[in-house]
């Protein structure tokens, strides 16, 4: 009894503290704070201030920093890239700050209400891009030719491969050993589609948390996505779960813009490479997706704006 | 309309499993459904506190998460339907009756049970007094008054509220497909990802073939309840 | 019918085996359960880490404004518009001019043939769902079109439940349609309407729950928070089930209103049938 009073307080004492300094998550030990490297600081982006003139007349970049609005497309399910706790808090993970980063650089404020964070689900992405919903998109959203028939992608701020989470005790050791087999992967994806390239059977999902219950459950033997994704469900599940097998697909992850403001592919670039400068990139890196092995890597090389 | 016809092959197969979800729940709940009904006016009190409780429960609960269960649930439970794996391959691709199938299946029909079971108590109650009473005047024990002479007319006078209860479980098929069956409302939500600008043709193609199936059952149950017509 | 009817009082021999079925099924039932608690512990769903948010201030707040009652505004806002569509097109579908009653025959059938999820993306599909109100809205019209179109068929029951020889008096005393609809039949049509009307809310509350297919607000939306924050490890079934209780609460207490009203203001009376979809005869106009 008295222990279990003991933590409700905690919890209250948490909970209260998330839902007031939403973002600064990386305060309590308690698992909620960065998903990378123990004990690194999150990133904390300050807005430009003055942005008069700042932007080509016209632009979509001009129009966002007059209206000091921004609506954003970002996962919550996604430990590590984007996830968020409560309805009305400001979402966490390595996307979030490369979006925070842009938003900053139009002077809006990344933490305040006039940043409209939108759940977008792999299903909804280009849809939300091509009618407005949105005005980005930073959604662990992979660069593909085929998207970028239909909507703007700029980057790739991080490069990520596709592996494969198994039970623990499963004798899967890449996908090679899941030909025939049904692979969990989020509806819509990319990794959806490498799976099948693989020659195993997507089961689509509406989040990547269903999968790993799933895969926790015998329902599917595996799933597969961004290792980056999968190391934070293993580690929500240990014991339970491993990621296993060399990444067989490169994901190159971006930000997905309007296809009527082709001018925002710059400008996304050049915050980016900014981001590359000044060790920002690094540091949220290390916050939210690093690992204590290894350094960090060289950040990814972006790709040219089409004209 | 071409997004549409371009892939009619893959909407068909969509159909299939939507087709395939109703026909395999439509057989078990009604099976299920008379079962509960049985015990819901039966004899033994436990059996009819099992079949109220289980009616209360289930049809106060949205479907998502009576088959949310089957599928997360279920499996902790020891639950599970791994033994299930059919492929049909077919020329537009395989349709895979797996485990998720099943558990989809599972969650639809135990669902839809509660509600056959309540249009059946109606038509038992519609069933004149006077005929149980002859049934048992004649010796008859509760199973034989059921089996011979309530269940049939029961059927006959249930036919119209259990064809909407199976209109219902078509149009519901749809939520297993949030829970990972590959049925219609999974192909037209992807095909209005593909092209947002299509999505009236792409929503009026889904909406008619539900439209076209629905009519189906409402005009089958028409004709059954004409054939069991007693003058 | 009560249930005695159908068997007679239990003679010695069959007191011995109702017991015997009774245990048997007590044994089974009670067996299953404890199977199923025993297992889920072994699951670790009994943790305390998996119960923390029902159990703390701060989200059972959360669960309670950004739950229940959005989820609940949500029901009502949807059945409020489709008593408006419904007596619309119920009185559509009344009409004795064809150009009426047809087109408004069409759309009841329509929207009571297609699934909610279905239409719900489609209107999903045409509103701007950065904003949370407009997933809210994309639920609300969905259902008022399903909810609708049913209570358009209900409500036309209602009118044609209304004793035919009123509306003959009312005709013979010299008043006109119009007349007739609004002072004698709508006022009885609604009465009887009301207990239909009520079990349709309980319909309309548990579909709110697809809205989690367009990411709505709600207790699915709430729900979806609560697992997905890892704080809670996984906390996919406690979460489910406290949903589910608390949707079955509400609708038990729906029920409740729904048997009061049916009591005070129709009598033990039998409940208004209703068509099946596609039985609705649209050739068949008013009865005068």
């Amino acid at each position: 009894m008295r222990r279990m009073k003991l933590g409700m307080t905690a919890v209250a004492v948490l909970l209260a503290g998330s839902l007031v300094a939403c973002g600064e998550a990386g305060e309590d030990d308690d698992g909620g704070g960065g998903t990378g490297v123990e004990g690194a600081e999150p990133l904390t982006v300050e807005a430009e201030s003055d942005c008069d003139g700042k932007f080509e007349e016209g632009s979509r970049m001009a129009e966002l920093a007059e209206a000091g609005e921004i609506a954003i497309g970002n996962r919550v399910d996604q430990p590590g890239l984007g996830q968020q706790d409560t309805p009305d808090s400001v979402p966490e993970g390595f996307d979030i700050d490369m979006a925070k980063l842009l938003i900053a650089d139009l002077c809006i404020d990344p933490e305040s209400d006039a940043v409209n964070w939108t759940e977008a689900v792999s299903e909804q992405r280009e849809q939300f891009l091509e009618d407005g919903t949105v005005d980005l998109v930073a959604a662990s959203y992979s660069i593909t030719d085929e998207r970028r028939e239909l909507v703007g992608q700029a980057g790739p701020y991080l490069l990520t491969g596709q592996q494969v989470l198994v039970p623990i005790d499963s004798e899967v050791e890449s996908i090679a050993d899941l030909e025939g087999e049904e692979v969990c992967a989020a509806e819509g994806s990319t990794s959806l589609e490498n799976i099948e390239l693989e020659g195993a059977v997507g089961v689509p999902a509406a989040t990547y948390g269903q999968c790993a219950e799933d895969v926790v459950n015998g329902t599917v033997p595996a799933m597969s996505t961004d290792g980056s994704i999968l190391r934070g469900l293993a580690q929500q599940y240990e014991g339970e779960v491993k990621v296993v097998g060399p990444e067989f697909s490169e994901e190159r992850i971006g930000i997905g813009y309007s296809p009527d403001a082709p001018e925002m592919c710059e400008w996304i670039n050049g915050v980016i490479t900014e981001a590359y400068d000044s060790g920002d990139w690094e540091q949220a890196f290390q916050y939210h997706l690093g690992t204590e092995d290894e350094d960090a890597p060289e950040p990814p090389a972006l790709d040219e704006c089409q004209a | 309309m071409d997004v549409v016809w371009e892939h009619r092959e893959a909407i068909a197969l969509a159909f299939a499993y939507t087709v395939l979800l109703f026909l395999i729940a439509g057989v078990g709940s009604t099976i299920l459904g008379t079962l509960l009904a049985g015990m819901r006016v039966g004899p033994i009190p436990v059996l009819r506190w099992a079949g109220a409780g289980y009616v209360t429960l289930v049809r106060n609960t949205p479907l998502v998460i009576v088959i949310i269960f089957f599928r997360y649930a279920a499996p902790k439970i020891d639950l599970k339907f791994n033994f299930i794996d059919v492929v049909i391959p077919t020329g537009a691709g395989d349709i895979r009756l797996n485990n998720i199938f099943a558990a989809c299946t599972v969650g639809l029909t135990m669902y839809t049970a509660a509600f056959v079971c309540e249009a059946l108590r109606s038509g038992i109650n519609a069933v004149p007094l006077g005929q149980a009473e002859a049934a048992r005047a004649v010796g008859m024990p509760f199973g034989g008054v059921m089996r011979h002479v309530v269940l049939p007319q029961a059927f006959r006078a249930s036919i119209p509220p259990l064809a909407n209860v199976q209109i219902a479980l078509i149009k519901n098929t749809t939520v297993a497909g949030a829970l990972g069956v590959a049925e219609a409302f999974v192909r037209m939500r992807g095909l209005i990802n593909i092209d947002a600008t299509a999505r009236i043709p792409i929503f009026i193609a889904f909406a008619a073939i539900f439209v076209v199936l629905v009519e189906i059952i409402s005009f089958a149950a028409h004709r059954l309840e004409r054939r069991v017509r007693v003058a | 019918m009560s249930g005695s009817v159908l068997f007679d009082a239990p003679g010695p021999r069959s007191v011995v085996r109702h017991r015997l079925y009774t245990v048997i099924t007590s044994v089974v039932l009670l067996g299953a359960l404890g199977y199923a608690v025993v297992r889920l512990e072994q699951n670790g769903q009994f943790e305390y880490e998996k119960w923390e948010p029902f159990v703390s201030p701060v989200y059972i707040e959360t669960i309670l404004v950004d739950g229940v009652l959005e989820t609940v505004k949500m029901a009502f806002s949807a059945i409020l518009l489709a008593v408006g569509f419904g007596v619309l097109f119920g009185i559509g579908k009344l009409s004795d001019h064809g150009l009426v009653r047809w087109p408004c025959w069409a759309v009841v059938e329509f929207w009571r043939a297609v699934p909610v999820l279905l239409s719900m993306i489609f209107i999903g599909a045409y509103l701007d769902l950065s904003q949370l109100s407009h997933r809210y809205w994309a639920v609300v019209i969905a259902l008022m079109l399903y909810n609708g179109a049913v209570l358009a068929e209900i409500f036309r029951a209602g009118v044609n439940a209304v004793p035919h020889g009123q509306v003959e008096a009312a005709y013979a005393v010299g008043m006109r349609k119009t007349q007739v609809m609004l002072a004698i039949q709508l006022p009885q049509a609604v009465k009887i309407m009301l207990p239909a009307l009520i079990s349709q809310c309980v319909v309309a509350l548990k579909d709110t729950a697809l809205g989690y297919a367009v990411l709505a607000p709600g207790l699915t939306f709430v729900a979806r928070l609560i697992y997905n924050n890892p704080d809670f490890g996984q906390n996919q079934l406690p979460t489910v089930f406290v949903i589910a209780m608390i949707y079955i609460v509400l609708n038990l207490i729906l029920t409740a209103i729904a048997t009061w009203v049916q009591k005070k203001f129709v009598g033990e009376k039998k409940v208004l049938e209703v068509a099946m979809v596609g039985e609705g005869d649209p050739t068949a106009a008013a009865p005068k």
